[in-house]
């Protein structure tokens, strides 16, 4: 099966303060449509990199990358993408902000004044289903960091993007409301069922969420290990407790320890 | 009083308290009168002469409105444009330094030279010198555009002009309006440099008039009256500032709290 998300022998060189610095060397990574993958890796390793070059913001010095069989060449125009930092407009009313996408995505975009109180009417449902009925006439300064993060998931998925690229989206949030918004997540892939890119340095995030996680090495990264996660869907957060879980958890970490020494 | 009151009156508190010091040092030290005017002599030439002041204070207040709406104009278009790319950023920033540090009295007498002696060199005075601090506010809250919302917009399609308008103006709005109350402020400074080199009217011009004539109590009912208008046109922009953008004040509200 041709994948989804393909990219091919990639390497990203850029020009640093002290010469070229090889962000991607040779990184390949093939993402099935609908897989749920998480990308961990040690810090500076060139995750959020991949990122940008996935989404077509950054050009590879050399390899490709494809999406649904077409290459990328310049921005997706379809991605959705959220941040560890929710990036709220402050100025516009909840609602307003999870319904920027359809505001620049055709064919949204020229039917925005028309379908209007149709497209309010998803964005409602949409912040319902995170647990945010009631709060769009809100301004994002009136709502804790967690509401704002799942805000931001809203905004990333409105325009029902095929891709999700999530960059550790849960890193500034507390525990409590990281694994609350885990499930959030876990829903919301179950029900709409994209395919996801969730670059985490949170292992137990990647083994409770993912189909796949893909350990990446230190500069210049690659990938050094693919590693498929059993568990029965749905999951439920019981299972991060299971002994399964702690050795999958413990595996990625000594593997990154390992990569972190090399 | 509750704290709340003796903020809202602190402003008026502090200005009544300030006029009585100085009336008062006049009297327990016997100033001479061509040295320091005690308030109630400015107040006092101010009522006497009522119908002058109020000439000259309109003359004063339309000409520098004049000169400002136009730097407001011109300064939103060289905003837009030196924020919109970097060339253009980097390519007119040396010039717009230079051309701001030159003392703008030093240009007055090549205006007066140009357009004559009235309400023109005034105008455009206030308007050289009040331009710039616009121009670099837009520019900068266009500049400092959030990376990552640039991000999440260019991986949906969005193009230049979209993240602009979508984000880089109304993130600059709050700048823009910040910008407006010192630019009005320094307009009054241009436009009374102007009207104290050559002009016919206007509180510059009275100012260089009745000091030449050594009438101090005018000089000082002049000046109060120019303090006043800046005064009062700071707090009609702040007022609009507060307004307009008003999320940017709750924002940090909440940020700092």
């Amino acid at each position: 099966m041709e994948a989804f998300v393909d990219i091919d022998g990639v390497t990203l060189k850029y020009r640093g303060a002290s010469g070229d610095i090889v962000a991607l060397q040779d990184a390949t990574l093939k993402v099935q449509r609908g897989e749920f993958a998480a990308v961990v890796g040690p810090s500076g390793c060139g995750k959020s990199t991949l990122m940008r070059l996935v989404t077509g913001l950054h050009k590879p010095t050399a390899g490709t990358i494809a999406i649904d069989g077409k290459q990328v060449t310049g921005p997706v125009k379809m991605a959705g993408m959220a941040f560890q930092n929710a990036n709220m407009l402050p100025w516009r009313k909840v609602i307003d902000n999870v319904l920027l996408p359809l505001e620049i995505v055709e064919p949204h975009r020229s039917q925005f004044r028309s379908k209007k109180v149709e497209f309010r009417a998803k964005a409602e449902q949409l912040l319902a289903t995170v647990g945010l009925a009631g709060f769009s006439d809100r301004y994002p300064w009136e709502l804790s960091g967690g509401m704002q993060q799942r805000v931001s998931l809203c905004r990333s998925l409105i325009h029902e993007p095929a891709l999700l690229m999530l960059d550790e989206p849960f890193a500034a949030l507390d525990a409590f409301t990281r694994e609350e918004l885990w499930c959030v997540l876990r829903d919301l892939w179950q029900r709409l069922g994209f395919t996801v890119i969730l670059v985490t340095h949170d292992l137990r995030e990647a083994a409770f969420l993912a189909d796949n996680i893909y350990v990446m090495s230190a500069r210049p990264g690659h990938i050094v290990q693919i590693k498929p996660v059993d568990f029965p869907r749905p999951r439920d957060l019981q299972v991060t407790y299971e002994k399964d879980f702690g050795d999958i958890v413990m595996e990625l970490r000594m593997k990154i320890a390992q990569v972190r020494q090399s | 009083m509750n704290p709340r009151t003796l903020e809202k009156l602190s402003p008026w508190l502090f200005t009544i308290a300030i006029f009585l010091v100085w009336e008062l040092a006049c009297i327990v030290f016997k100033v001479n009168t061509s040295v320091l005017q005690p308030p109630s002599a400015a107040f006092a030439a101010m009522f006497k002469l009522w119908r002058v002041f109020l000439y000259h204070s309109w003359v004063t207040l339309w000409v520098t409105m004049v000169g400002f709406a136009l730097a407001v104009g011109f300064g939103i278009i060289l905003g837009l444009v030196v924020g919109w790319s970097r060339a253009i950023y980097r390519g007119l920033y040396p010039v717009m330094i230079g051309f701001n540090t030159i003392p703008k009295v030093a240009i007055v007498p090549l205006l007066i030279l140009w357009f004559g002696i009235g309400e023109v060199p005034a105008i455009v005075t206030a308007f050289l010198i009040s331009f710039f601090p616009i121009v670099v506010n837009i520019a900068t809250g266009l500049a400092t555009t959030e990376p990552e919302l640039e991000d999440v917009l260019r991986a949906l399609g969005a193009g230049k002009l979209d993240i602009m308008l979508k984000v880089g103006i109304p993130r600059a709005l709050p700048y823009f309006f910040g910008s407006l109350k010192i630019a009005i402020t320094l307009a009054f400074v241009g436009t009374v440099v102007s009207e104290t080199l050559g002009a016919n009217a206007g509180l510059g011009y009275l100012i260089a008039l009745e000091g030449a004539s050594f009438r101090m109590a005018n000089v000082y009912a002049a000046l109060l009256l120019l303090a006043f208008e800046g005064v009062l046109m700071y707090a009609v922009f702040a007022g609009i500032e507060q307004h307009f953008t008003k999320w940017a004040f709750r924002s940090q509200m909440s940020a700092a709290g």
